[in-house]
């Protein structure tokens, strides 16, 4: 019997929007020319984007990885004898799980990422998939909560609500109807986490789910993807298919007898839907506007039921705590921040990609030290921390431990973790008026802080740039902003002051303004 | 709408009407099999739904995807959020601008091209960024760029609409 060769090339959209299916069609059509028989699995992403396309052979001694990978190299590595293990092309990189920036994570989210076929049932139950679910059934709905709300998780989305809370009081809340939401519309700029997630493994955001169902009473659950997620949608429609012919969804989840059914439903590429009261509009059929708090989507959410509205990580983060207790995770983490939180590294980076840790490491660390600083070399001038609502965080403030509340005290958030890194070209007043540029494009226009704040935002920096009445300026843009911070409906108004503020502090001398650069 | 549209929009409202907050659904299909929503396709959805004329039109117009005018022949979507620009796609805006005379959210004369912004395709660790008709491609250079845009603009017979 000849030898057969097992050779991964991810199916991510970036991995693909980078050349991976060319790739993966070259590498066949290569083997077959020299009669060399391949299997070549589209497997998911490690999240090591620079790397991309990174095609990994299966050895005895584990995944040997090459990347990033052209179609013009395809021939050369056949030569190098690559799909036998052999080490010797340039673009290898030894054994993948060797990696340095993979070996030192805490993968609890991203346990599967790269090693599975996402769409495989059988690669992901190999892979421990819906043991947590399992336990859930064995232990029943109120050992479940307490062992959420044991793990100290909070909402991944960017308000860090604890999610036990969350959970109890939809649990508690007497109704006909009950609903799970999944909040899918990440439209943060630096962030790419969900997507890889649902691209990548939708089981586990299947079975965070259905957990949730099982718990809280609910036998509804809609996940709301944005629509620019297209294979996300995808893969979580085929997987969601694959789940109630196995019986892991429908009428009687796990053999549970108890009912969770799932729906995908696509965004129309409205910013504000990833805010969950607009989120729960849009689901209705109506326009994204946002909803004033009280009441609580947890007590009258979606079609005016109880709902349990939460990130794809949040949900993706029970299977694991449900399966290993909330005691396991709450052991990662620091202070209120427990468990691990997934940062992306975005934009001028040298190591961009997907690095999941415990709260408690440093901004440093993670720029620096798995991020390599800027790509093109020059120094990092700011950070902005948690997508277009994120505080610009200078070099001086790189040494804090990273967790929710030593952000807060920094006036900045950490939002989803998504890290957009510049360079020591950035006009950080420039990249302020973008903050309310963005704020008037996607603002839903139910308050006015927000609908006009934004518009006048423009226009005063604007003024600031051009050295009009620069002084005046700059206070009616503190007041301005202090308004929207305090009279916004919800955080797209509310938070559009952090990037704003934070560059006009940490970088007075791009607004024309002479004072020392970083100061706190 | 033609007869043919009319049968389509007919067939995607008695497909979806009884799902519950179904609009969304509906206007995406309609959209997908017609390219656009016609105007004259809002009071068919508002009787099937049992709501106004004006909210339908109201739905229709928050949501950036939804367009009520025959598409272009070919969509360009440059990724306009922070992480692009950090890797250049400002330079790569004004670069199409050059080249079609075209500005965001423009259409050319002959309905080959639209340019789009958009704010994140989820790429951003491989910026910049962009959508060519509904095809994603990551580290984007103005050679990579220009090999997917001059094609398209060899077909038109240029000016903005």
């Amino acid at each position: 019997m000849s030898m057969r060769y097992q050779i991964f090339v991810p199916c991510d959209s970036i991995a693909r929007a980078v050349g991976a299916d060319q790739v993966a069609a070259a590498i066949v059509a290569e083997a077959a020319k020299r009669q060399i028989t391949v299997d070549v699995v589209r497997n998911s992403s490690r999240g090591m984007f620079w790397l991309e396309p990174l095609v990994e052979v299966s050895t005895s001694a584990g995944r040997i990885g090459f990347g990033p990978v052209s179609v013009a190299q395809v021939a050369a590595l056949f030569d190098a004898g690559f799909h036998t293990g052999a080490t010797t092309h340039a673009a290898c990189i030894g054994e993948v799980e060797a990696h340095v920036y993979l070996k030192s994570q805490e993968r609890l989210l991203f346990a599967r990422a790269g090693k599975t076929d996402p769409l495989s049932l059988d690669d992901y139950v190999a892979n421990g998939g819906f043991a947590g679910l399992q336990r859930a059934v064995a232990i029943g709905a109120d050992k479940t909560l307490a062992e959420v709300q044991a793990s100290g998780l909070r909402g991944r989305g960017g308000a860090a609500f604890p999610a036990g809370i969350k959970w109890n009081t939809v649990k508690e809340a007497v109704a006909d109807q009950k609903y799970i939401v999944c909040n899918a519309d990440e439209g943060d700029s630096g962030t790419f986490a969900d997507r890889m997630l649902m691209e990548g493994d939708p089981f586990l955001l299947i079975e965070g789910m259905a957990i949730a169902g099982l718990t809280v009473g609910a036998p509804e659950g809609y996940i709301y993807v944005r629509s620019e997620y297209p294979q996300a949608i995808s893969h979580l429609e085929q997987a969601i298919k694959t789940a109630v012919a196995a019986g892991f969804l429908g009428s009687n989840v796990a053999g549970s007898g108890k009912a969770f059914n799932l729906h995908v439903r696509k965004g129309a590429g409205a910013y504000i839907c990833g805010e969950e009261t607009s989120l729960l509009e849009s689901l209705e059929g109506n326009r994204g506007l946002v909803r004033a708090k009280p009441p609580l989507p947890a007590l009258q959410g979606l079609f005016g039921k109880p709902t349990l509205v939460h990130n794809v990580l949040t949900l993706a983060s029970v299977p694991v705590i449900a399966d290993k207790g909330g005691a396991y995770y709450h052991n990662f983490g620091m202070g209120r921040s427990r468990g691990t939180m997934a940062f992306q590294l975005a934009g001028n980076i040298k190591f961009g990609g997907l690095v999941e840790k415990a709260f408690g490491l440093t901004l440093r660390e993670l720029l620096e030290g798995y991020g390599g600083g800027t790509a093109n070399g020059k120094p990092i001038r700011a950070v902005q921390v948690g997508g277009p609502l994120g505080a610009w965080v200078p070099p001086a403030h790189f040494d804090m431990e990273v967790d929710y509340e030593a952000f807060a005290a920094k006036q900045a958030m950490l939002g989803h973790g998504g890290c957009v890194v510049v360079d020591d070209s950035v006009d950080l007043a420039k990249m302020a008026q973008f903050a309310m540029q963005f704020c008037a494009e996607e603002s839903c226009g139910k308050c006015t802080p927000c609908r006009i704040g934004s518009t006048r935002g423009v226009e005063v920096i604007q003024k600031i740039r051009l050295n009009q009445q620069r002084d005046e300026n700059v206070a009616l843009l503190e007041d301005l902003c202090e308004t929207m911070l305090h009279g916004s409906l919800c955080a797209l108004g509310g938070m559009t002051p952090f990037p704003v503020l934070s560059a006009l502090r940490h970088f007075p001398q791009d607004f024309g303004l002479g004072s020392k650069e970083g100061q706190s | 709408m033609t007869p043919d549209q009319h049968a389509v929009v007919a067939r995607i409202l008695s497909a979806r009407q009884q799902e519950p907050g179904a609009l969304l659904p509906i206007l995406h299909d309609i959209q997908d099999q017609l390219g656009y929503i016609p105007e004259t396709a809002i009071a068919d959805i508002a009787f099937a739904m049992n709501r106004s004329k004006a909210e339908i039109h109201g739905v229709i117009s928050f949501y950036h995807d939804f367009k009520m005018s025959p598409p272009a022949a070919h969509e360009l979507r440059l990724c306009r959020a922070e992480a692009c620009q950090s890797m250049g796609s400002d330079a790569l805006a004004a670069h199409v601008h050059a080249c079609t005379g075209i500005d965001e959210h423009g259409q050319t004369a002959d309905g080959q091209l639209a340019v789009r912004p958009v704010y994140c395709l989820g790429a951003c660790a491989t910026s910049p960024a962009m959508l060519v008709d509904g095809q994603l491609h990551a580290r984007v250079t103005k050679e990579a760029l220009d090999a997917v845009l001059q094609p398209i603009l060899n077909k038109t017979t240029g000016g903005a609409a």
